[in-house]
C-alpha cells in the first residue's frame, strides 16, 4: 500500500489542531473566513518553530561547530522539502525569499535590469494583487518599458483571445496570477505559458493563492518563474519561496548584496555565490523555512485531494445559502473557482457589513484586496469577501450567512 | 457648549446602550439621517480617500467658528462623522486645533478611529485640526 494513502478527512478533528480557532472574537467563537489574507498556523507548524529555536538555532552555512551544521542541515531539508513539494528539478532552482511579493519583486527588479529594454512590454492580468503589478511598474519605468494588462470579462475570467493579441514581439515577460485573491478565479496558466512559450517568453506566475488548495508542478506547467508565501499555506510569515528556471536564474544580476550571496570579496571586485546562495543575502529566516517544511509536510499529511474535496463542497453551500439573501451580488462567478466568496449586498457598503460581521465573530475581508484596478473594472469600491480553506466547516458558513442577514436587517 | 462638556454629553448618552446592537443601531441612525455635505463639495478637493471607506469633508470660517460638513459613502462611518462634527462644529478656531477627542475611546469605538481601519476618519481628524488651525491663524 502507498504510504501517501490518506486517512479519511475529518475536519473537526483537524480544526483542534489550529488552536487559534479555539479563541473567540468580541467575546464569540471566531469564525475565521480570512485564509486568503494569512491563514491560520496547526500546532505542528508551531511547535517546529519553537523546537527550532529551542534546540537547534546558530546561524547557517558558515560554523564548523555541530549545533551550526545542524541548523544549516535543517535549512536545506527545508529547501528540499520546498523542491519536491512544487516538483522542481532542482534546490537550487528554490529560493528562500521573505514572501510571494519579494519573490516577484526580485524577479521584477533583476529580469528587469538584464533583459527589459526601452520600447519592451510587460504582460500581467487585469485581476493582479498590487504586488504583481507595483513591482513591473517599477521595472517599467526604471527601463522605459510598457505595462500591458490582459483583460477581464464579467464573469472575472481573462480574455484569452486578447491574451493572445496582446501577446507580441515586444513583450519579454509575463506575469499572472494562478488564482485570483478577490474572486477566486482560478487562471489557465499552463495554457498561458505554453502560448508565450511558443514566442519563447518566459513566465512568472503568482502562486499565493493557489498552493493552499491545489497542486503545483512547475515542471508540468513548465513555469520560468513561480512564487508562493508560507503564511497563506498555514506557515510562518517572513519565508516563501521563488522557483526559478536555472538559465533564467544565472542570467539574472544579484538582487541585493551581503553575506551569504558572495564568492569573493575585495574592494576591487566582488564575485557571486553560486544558486540559490547568489540570491539570498544575509542570515536568511531559518525558523521560517523550517516553520515552512513543517506546513508541506501538514498540507501532505491531509492530501490535497481531501483538501479540494472539502473545500469544493463548503463553496458549493456557501454560494447557495449566500445566494438566498435579497439584494445579494457575486464578484467573481468563474467556471474554475478556488474557494473564495466575494459579494455585495445591494444598498450596503461592504465596511459597514465588514464591521458588524466583526461584532459577530466572523472574521472576513472587506475593501479593494489591494486589486483596485480589478475594483475600477467591476465599478465597484470593494466586496465583503469570505476565503475558505480547509479547516472551515459549515457552521462557519451558517454563522456567515445569519451574520450577513442581521447586519443588512440593521443597515438597510 | 465647549468641546469637551459635548463629548461629556455625548459619553453619558452612550452609557445608556446595554449592548453593541443599540450602540450600533443609534450610530447607523445617526448616518443615514442628515446628508452632512453640501453636493458641490463632494469632490476630488475635498476627498479624504481611505482604504476601508471614503470620506468629504468641507470647512469654513463663520465669524471666529468652524462650521464643517462631511459625508461618507460608508454608513457606520457617517455616524461618526455626525458625532465628530457634533463636537468640533461651530467651536472657535483655536479650540478646534487644540482638541482632544476622548469620546471616541470612551464610548468603544476607538477602533474606527484605528490607523489600521484605514477608512479615512483618522486622516479627517488630522485635517479637521489642521483647519482649526489654518482658519485660526487667518482669523
Amino acid at each position: 500500500m502507498p504510504v501517501t494513502a490518506q486517512i479519511a478527512f475529518d475536519v473537526e478533528k483537524v480544526r483542534k489542531e489550529f488552536p487559534l480557532l479555539q479563541t473567540s472574537m468580541n467575546g464569540k467563537p471566531i469564525a475565521f473566513l480570512d485564509s486568503a489574507a494569512s491563514s491560520q498556523k496547526p500546532h505542528q507548524v508551531i511547535d517546529a518553530i519553537t523546537t527550532y529555536y529551542r534546540e537547534k538555532n546558530a546561524n547557517v552555512h558558515r560554523g564548523v561547530y555541530q549545533l551550526s551544521q545542524e541548523a544549516t542541515t535543517a535549512f536545506e531539508n527545508a529547501r528540499e522539502r520546498a523542491r519536491s513539494f512544487i516538483n522542481a528539478p532542482a534546490s537550487k532552482e528554490v529560493i528562500f525569499v521573505r514572501g510571494c511579493t519579494e519573490g516577484i519583486n526580485l524577479v521584477a527588479s533583476t529580469f528587469g535590469k538584464r533583459f527589459l529594454k526601452e520600447g519592451n512590454e510587460v504582460l500581467v492580468s487585469g485581476m493582479e494583487h498590487h504586488s504583481n503589478i507595483v513591482p513591473w511598474q517599477m521595472a517599467c519605468e526604471d527601463r522605459g518599458a510598457r505595462l500591458r494588462v490582459i483583460p477581464v470579462n464579467d464573469r472575472g475570467e481573462l480574455i484569452m483571445e486578447e491574451f493572445e493579441r496582446l501577446l507580441t514581439d515586444k513583450v519579454k515577460i509575463v506575469a499572472v496570477t494562478h488564482v485570483s485573491n478577490t474572486l477566486g478565479t482560478i487562471n489557465p496558466v499552463a495554457e498561458i505559458i505554453a502560448k508565450a512559450h511558443e514566442k519563447g517568453i518566459p513566465v512568472l506566475v503568482d502562486g499565493a493563492q493557489a498552493i493552499p488548495h491545489m497542486k503545483v508542478d512547475v515542471q508540468e506547467l513548465d513555469a520560468d518563474f513561480y512564487t508562493f508565501s508560507g503564511h497563506k499555506m498555514f506557515g510562518p510569515t517572513g519565508i516563501g519561496v521563488l522557483y526559478g528556471k536555472e538559465k533564467w536564474l544565472n542570467e539574472m544580476p544579484p538582487y541585493q548584496g551581503g553575506g551569504e550571496m558572495i564568492e569573493t570579496v575585495t574592494f576591487e571586485k566582488t564575485t557571486y555565490n553560486e544558486l540559490p546562495h547568489k540570491f539570498e543575502a544575509g542570515t536568511p529566516d531559518i525558523a521560517g523555512a523550517v516553520g515552512l517544511e513543517a506546513a508541506i509536510e501538514y498540507i501532505q499529511s491531509i492530501g490535497y485531494e481531501a483538501i479540494h474535496r472539502h473545500e469544493a463542497e463548503l463553496l458549493a453551500y456557501g454560494a447557495h445559502q449566500l445566494q438566498q439573501i435579497e439584494g445579494i451580488r457575486f464578484i467573481g462567478t468563474a467556471r474554475e473557482k478556488a474557494s473564495v466568496i466575494s459579494f455585495l449586498v445591494e444598498g450596503i457598503h461592504p465596511y459597514d457589513l465588514g464591521t458588524i460581521l466583526d461584532k459577530l465573530g466572523i472574521a472576513v475581508r472587506t475593501g479593494h484586496h489591494c486589486t483596485q484596478p480589478l475594483m475600477e473594472r467591476f465599478c465597484i469600491p470593494g466586496t465583503v469577501r469570505a476565503s475558505l480553506a480547509f479547516y472551515n466547516n459549515k457552521n462557519d458558513i451558517d454563522r456567515l450567512v445569519e451574520g450577513v442577514r442581521r447586519a443588512v436587517a440593521m443597515l438597510k | 457648549m465647549t468641546i469637551n462638556e459635548i463629548q461629556d454629553e455625548i459619553i453619558d448618552e452612550f452609557s445608556l446602550f446595554s449592548d453593541w446592537m443599540e450602540k450600533y443601531e443609534y450610530i447607523i441612525d445617526l448616518g443615514k439621517q442628515l446628508p452632512l455635505i453640501d453636493k458641490q463639495y463632494k469632490d476630488e478637493d475635498h476627498l479624504i480617500k481611505g482604504c476601508q471607506s471614503q470620506v468629504w469633508l468641507h470647512a469654513a470660517l463663520e465669524g471666529n467658528k468652524v462650521a464643517f460638513t462631511a459625508d461618507s459613502d460608508a454608513v457606520i462611518t457617517k455616524g461618526i462623522i455626525a458625532l465628530l462634527i457634533r463636537v468640533l462644529s461651530n467651536q472657535p478656531a483655536e479650540a478646534v486645533a487644540q482638541s482632544e477627542l476622548y469620546f471616541i475611546d470612551k464610548i468603544g469605538l476607538k477602533e474606527h478611529l484605528s490607523p489600521t481601519r484605514s477608512n479615512g476618519l483618522v486622516s479627517m481628524v488630522r485635517q479637521m485640526k489642521m483647519y482649526g488651525l489654518a482658519l485660526h491663524a487667518k482669523s
